[in-house]
């Protein structure tokens, strides 16, 4: 599977392996799992549309559990390297970065794998689902919660889901309208030619480094 | 760490800064979002409020997936079991009797609360003085039009002044969605007593839990921040 990248000169290099895909796509199943039963949730009067309302919110509920699990297994045995390793690059800014995140863009940038709008993203889908997570646990044992935080938990809740909805709207428009990237998240691969055009920083430390590219 | 990094510049922590972030502003929104999403939509008013995703609006609930639909002429209340003249009421029988008119919010056991909801109908001590409960009752079991759904109150509870048999909400007949031509409201207690599409009330010796308690809420739903099993009532449990 790397053979394809072990020398410099090869066309295409590794952006994502085959952790980081099968996390991404689980994930993607889960969001979409999780958006298309809080519809109901949300627009009572769809109730029964698709699936009865009981069913509907034990989905809801399991896939609402089981988000953080993907995330947590991909980085947690030896096959974990390179997602742990790309998660500390999303994790660091330079400054440059900071600066071209505060001017939307407008600054000349040596990019990095990711550029800061796509750390912005992953940090933001992070975060966000832990909050959805946290929320959702005080709605489903309300019991053990005061009313007045019941009411705030469902204030978050909400708000938040049109946030992350607006999100993956973005997500998928930016997928969509950079096609070179949105293929590596099925194939794992970029050109050569795009990484030093686009990520510039991330296409030196490839050719700079010595050991197996598809380690980086 | 981020050894790749060192060569360009000094990297700064933002993933962990985004995340510390993020969890306070989410506890800040769960502790103090009820009372900010409360001011924001009564400066708003009921309309925008409603629309918007953190107004306080609506969530409709029924038990069975759909909304029964009961024409008015077609609607009857049927109250029977341990009363001295058991009765069948139209809407116009009910309507007859003395109306009672409050205004209270409508508290749900899960969190959302909708303010100021305007409440019409007969008050649930007319309609079981009316139809002379017996000395050996206990509780009420109501029955819905969903067919799934029910609920009790103790005799005690049911003549609360703030318990009705309503049939105005809003300013208007109680709509399908919202349980009409006929529902409950039992202001003190969180929203899943207020049984919608009420068909039936049956007197009886004992009380029966409801499908929502058989399902994990306090058969005693007062609305005082302390729910759970053990819920009991000070005066009237």
């Amino acid at each position: 599977m790397s053979t394809a990248t072990l020398t410099p000169s090869s066309s295409r290099v590794l952006r994502f392996d085959v952790i980081q895909r099968v996390t991404h796509w689980v994930n993607a199943a889960l969001f979409t799992a999780l958006i298309i039963t809080a519809i109901p949730l949300f627009y009572g009067s769809l109730f029964g549309v698709v699936v009865p309302r009981h069913l509907d919110q034990e989905i809801h509920l399991w896939c609402g559990l089981a988000l953080p699990l993907p995330l947590f297994i991909s980085v947690l045995g030896p096959w974990g390297a390179r997602m742990r390793r790309d998660l500390r690059r999303v994790s660091y800014w330079t400054r440059d970065e900071l600066a071209w995140l505060r001017t939307l863009g407008r600054r000349p940038l040596d990019a990095d794998k990711f550029n800061p709008g796509q750390k912005f993203n992953t940090l933001f889908v992070g975060a966000s689902s832990l909050i959805m997570l946290g929320s959702g646990v005080i709605l489903q044992w309300f019991h053990f919660f005061p009313v007045s935080w019941r009411g705030g938990a469902t204030f978050v809740h909400d708000t938040l889901a049109y946030v992350v909805v607006a999100m993956i709207v973005g997500h998928l428009y930016m997928a969509m309208t950079h096609l070179d990237a949105l293929v590596s998240i099925f194939n794992g691969r970029v050109e050569r030619a795009w990484a030093k055009k686009n990520a510039p920083a991330w296409a030196r430390e490839i050719d700079e480094s010595s050991v197996d590219p598809s380690q980086r | 760490m981020a050894k790749e990094n060192v060569s360009r510049d000094k990297p700064v922590a933002v993933g962990r800064r985004f995340f510390l972030g993020a969890g306070v502003l989410g506890a800040l929104g769960v502790v103090f979002g009820g009372s900010v999403q409360n001011k924001v939509s009564s400066s708003l008013g009921g309309g925008l409020g409603g629309i918007l995703p953190f107004g306080d609006r609506f969530r409709y609930y029924t038990v069975t997936g759909t909304y029964p639909k009961i024409s008015k002429k077609k609607y009857r209340l049927e109250v029977s079991g341990l009363v001295d003249r058991p009765t069948t009421f139209t809407l116009a029988d009910l309507q007859a009797l003395p109306a009672t008119e409050i205004t209270k919010a409508f508290q749900c056991v899960t969190g959302w609360r909708v303010p100021d909801v305007q409440w019409r109908g007969v008050l649930l001590a007319d309609v079981l003085r009316h139809v002379g409960v017996q000395s050996s009752a206990v509780a009420l079991t109501f029955e819905s039009y969903d067919g799934t759904d029910t609920e009790s109150l103790t005799i005690d509870q049911a003549n609360l002044p703030n318990v009705l048999v309503v049939y105005e909400m809003l300013g208007a007949p109680v709509t399908r969605a919202h349980g009409g031509p006929v529902r409950l409201f039992v202001a003190p207690m969180y929203g899943y007593k207020s049984l919608k599409w009420l068909s039936a009330i049956k007197v009886v010796d004992r009380v029966q839990p409801g499908y929502w308690e058989q399902n994990g809420y306090p058969v005693n739903g007062w609305i005082d921040g302390t729910t759970g099993p053990t819920n009991h009532n000070p005066q009237l449990a």
